[in-house]
């Protein structure tokens, strides 16, 4: 009996087994999750199409998965093979049967007293690769687990929290390694990329995206101040396999809002930078925002797409800043493209040829207090965009609200808030919220629908015709992707800090969100 | 060695002895008290663990110091079922206390070798079914710290007959479908609807109540078998000890 239990041991498959290969070839199953964005293309688009414009209005919840954190869930689940895996904030994770919604493990993460986070100690969800789920924590570690189990296997040290840095962001999984970024760009670290071994946990290269002393770019902080020059990494890139470039996002230099410290460019933050995974050599950036004052984080989606440009097929980066300007990149190159305006700002005064943009210096914070559109919440956030090749339309939600910055001491001690401003809210203005579609290669508005706050929602494209949103009040709704017609809705009793996603369970689709503190999954009436 | 001499320094000292030991004994007293009703209901009564860990030893993973313990007792362990109390600094103090006495029996004589135990252990395939440092199977418990949370007794009985006390969290199903498919597997979850379990072949499965012909939880059952009759008792003490060195710290 020994023995043939052995055998059946041995002979039996290795569950949730997710190699590179399905991950780059996501598209040829659309029924899972693989990867934060759906893609490597990051265009969190999916070709399923049971649910569609005709049918959508009947969709109802099929089950419900409960957190008991009060904290923000901003997870994106990945599903496959018959399991979901979520995060939970602040640094948890568990396994959920896609059957029944019923929990298959928990890893619960015991953390140190005193986390900082500027923003809540959140978590945008886990990587998976092969037979391992990857996980970040607000402790700034990356832990591996035995995806079957929940198991650690390994648990390694990214930095050292009590500095300020924290890990929110979803790792990328790539061919042998889990790329993962930083957060902390309110508390003076220093920004970088890292990509480790999913095997052992070691550290395979680190690319500091502010440079030390002899690196180039350095010149572009005066005195010592590189060594709290911020560029945190917090969002979740994207891959293009066939150029085998790596392209992710940075956030504000800091201190956030006192430019005078650190005069120059201050690369590489509010940039978008091209790495080679293999190594993390930098192959191009480009730099957004020049020597930020606005903390304005260049922490957002690059979606990448293949289109006729002026009549060229070129290799695109769409970029919908949070600074309230949409951006189109040659990704090959990184050459600026276009540069437009798509949402309400005053900080800039256009955007030259090069795409560097003239800045309104009324807007820079004084004592006495400066006006300026967007908020340091921005025009657009972390969460994600969508591109439809259905409609060739890009989705964004909009936040229009402006604040009111006073100059603030900014004294950088570890661990402890380095911004340089007090805010003050706009009274007898209401914030509005909007999702708008744009002309991809233009960023031009086509549609858009107001919401009541600005969002913090992400958004989904689907082949039924659809896009997905959510609102700060709670509204989940779906939309007619090529008009904004508002196609059905559902108050989820919570507010939506997160992006949808959808996937096959048994044969049928659903569509699955984060909202309040509850994840959860719609399907069509059976 | 001057006795007359040590006397003499001593003597002073034990004069107080009598009160200070009285107080001190009041105070273990009201520890074990508290222990039994505050504790005891997860750490076993006296304090070798059950749902909890296993305090009656010399080091606790968590509680490295007095204050490190006193701590946990008072708030708890983040991500564990170890909850936080409201009991007073003084009462606290007083478990605390108690706890270390715990730790204080005379350690466990384990008659046999670690080093071959570790070898038996591979011998006997133990790794098919139970994982050690992130390596081996899913079906049974994990070792890395089974030395830190069971006596050598409790690992000594569970060789010998692992059905004696099946570990929380392992219950063993078999499992009819209505279409005639038969399974045996460890329970994962279950509702009122619904149940998980992983068959021994690894693979997990999850039915509709309402897909199953019978679900039969075989709560005396266990998927190991006894080793009884394979080991020598030599082997045994030698697998015992070598169990009873995992603490977790690797």
């Amino acid at each position: 009996m020994k023995a043939l239990l052995l055998l059946l041991v041995i002979a039996a498959p290795v569950t949730a087994q997710v190699p590179y290969e399905r991950i780059l070839d996501a598209a040829s199953e659309p029924g899972s999750w693989l990867t934060y964005s759906g893609s490597y293309g990051a265009q969190r688009y999916s070709t399923l199409d049971q649910i569609d414009r005709d049918n959508v209005d009947q969709l109802q919840p099929a089950w419900i998965y409960q957190t008991r954190s009060t904290q923000k869930f901003e997870v994106s689940p990945l599903v496959v093979d018959g399991v979901m895996y979520i995060t939970e904030p602040p640094s948890d994770a568990t396994a959920l049967d896609l059957r029944t919604g019923r929990p298959l493990w928990r890893y619960r993460r015991s953390l140190p007293q005193g986390i900082v986070t500027c923003c809540g100690q959140v978590n945008r969800g886990v990587a998976l690769l092969d037979d391992q789920v990857f996980l970040g924590t607000v402790d700034a570690h990356l832990v591996a687990l035995d995806a079957r189990t929940g198991l650690v296997r390994w648990d390694v040290e990214v930095a050292e929290h009590t500095e300020g840095y924290a890990i929110t962001v979803a790792p990328l999984a790539l061919d042998g390694k889990i790329i993962v970024g930083i957060a902390g760009g309110e508390y003076g670290i220093r920004g970088f990329l890292d990509a480790y071994d999913p095997a052992t946990g070691e550290r395979l290269w680190r690319f500091w995206t502010v440079p030390g002393p002899g690196e180039p770019g350095h010149d572009t902080w005066s005195g010592d101040s590189w060594q709290r020059g911020g560029a945190p990494t917090w969002v979740t890139g994207a891959y293009d396999a066939e150029l085998d470039l790596l392209y992710w996002g940075t956030g504000n230099p800091g201190p956030d809002f006192i430019g005078e410290v650190r005069e120059g460019d201050n690369l590489y933050s509010e940039s978008v930078i091209a790495l080679d995974p293999d190594t993390g050599e930098l192959k191009w950036y480009f730099q957004f925002l020049p020597h930020d004052i606005h903390d304005y984080d260049s922490t957002q989606i690059p979606v990448l797409l293949d289109a006729d440009f002026e009549g060229v097929p070129r290799k695109l980066l769409l970029f919908p800043n949070r600074n309230a300007f949409y951006y189109v990149l040659d990704r090959v190159t990184g050459e600026f493209l276009v540069g437009k305006q798509f949402a309400r700002q005053n900080w800039a005064l256009g955007l030259d040829e090069n795409g560097r943009p003239i800045e309104n210096p009324e807007t820079i914070p004084d004592l006495d207090g400066a006006l300026v559109y967007p908020d340091d919440d921005g025009a657009a956030n972390w969460y994600s965009p969508t591109f439809s090749p259905q409609t060739n339309l890009i989705y964004q939600n909009v936040r229009e609200t402006g604040a009111t910055y006073y100059l603030a001491d900014a004294t950088y001690e570890p661990g402890k808030i380095y911004m340089g401003a007090s805010r003050r809210r706009i009274s007898g203005e209401d914030p509005r919220g909007f999702l708008r579609a744009l002309n991809p290669l233009t960023g031009d508005l086509v549609w858009e629908i107001q919401v009541h706050s600005p969002p913090w929602a992400g958004l989904m494209a689907t082949a039924g015709g659809l896009v997905f949103s959510g609102t700060t009040e709670g509204d989940f709704f779906a939309a007619d992707a090529r008009t904004g017609e508002v196609l059905w809705r559902f108050q989820t009793g919570g507010g939506i800090y997160a992006n949808p996603i959808t996937y096959l369970s048994e044969g049928h689709q659903y569509v699955a969100i984060a909202a309040g503190s509850a994840l959860i999954n719609f399907a069509l009436p059976r | 060695m001057n006795h007359r001499f040590l006397i003499s320094l001593l003597l002073p000292l034990a004069l107080c002895l009598p009160a200070a030991l009285s107080a001190q004994s009041a105070q273990m007293e009201q520890g074990k008290r508290l222990f039994e009703s505050q504790c005891g209901s997860c750490h076993g009564p006296l304090g070798n663990g059950g749902k909890g860990a296993n305090l009656a030893q010399p080091q606790l993973r968590h509680a490295t110091s007095d204050q490190a313990l006193q701590s946990i007792i008072r708030r708890g362990i983040p991500g564990t079922e170890m909850p936080g109390s409201f009991l007073t600094p003084s009462q606290v103090s007083s478990i605390a206390a108690y706890v270390r006495t715990l730790g204080r029996v005379e350690p466990e004589q384990i008659p046999g070798d670690a080093g071959r135990g570790a070898q038996t252990y591979a011998s006997l395939n133990c790794q098919t079914c139970h994982a050690l440092g992130g390596q081996g199977g899913i079906i049974g418990p994990v070792l890395d710290d089974i030395g830190a949370r069971r006596s050598a007794a409790y690992l000594r009985e569970a060789l010998v007959e692992p059905e004696a006390s099946v570990p929380r969290g392992f219950l063993q199903l078999r499992v009819v479908t209505k279409d005639g498919r038969a399974f045996t597997g460890i329970r994962v979850n279950e509702d009122g609807f619904s149940v998980q379990f992983r068959a021994l072949t690894g693979r997990l499965h999850s039915f509709w109540k309402d897909e199953l012909e019978t679900l039969d939880k075989e709560w005396q059952r266990s998927p190991m078998e006894s080793y009884e009759a394979e080991l020598t008792p030599g082997q045994t003490d030698d697998l015992v000890s070598y169990l009873v060195s995992l603490k977790g710290d690797t």
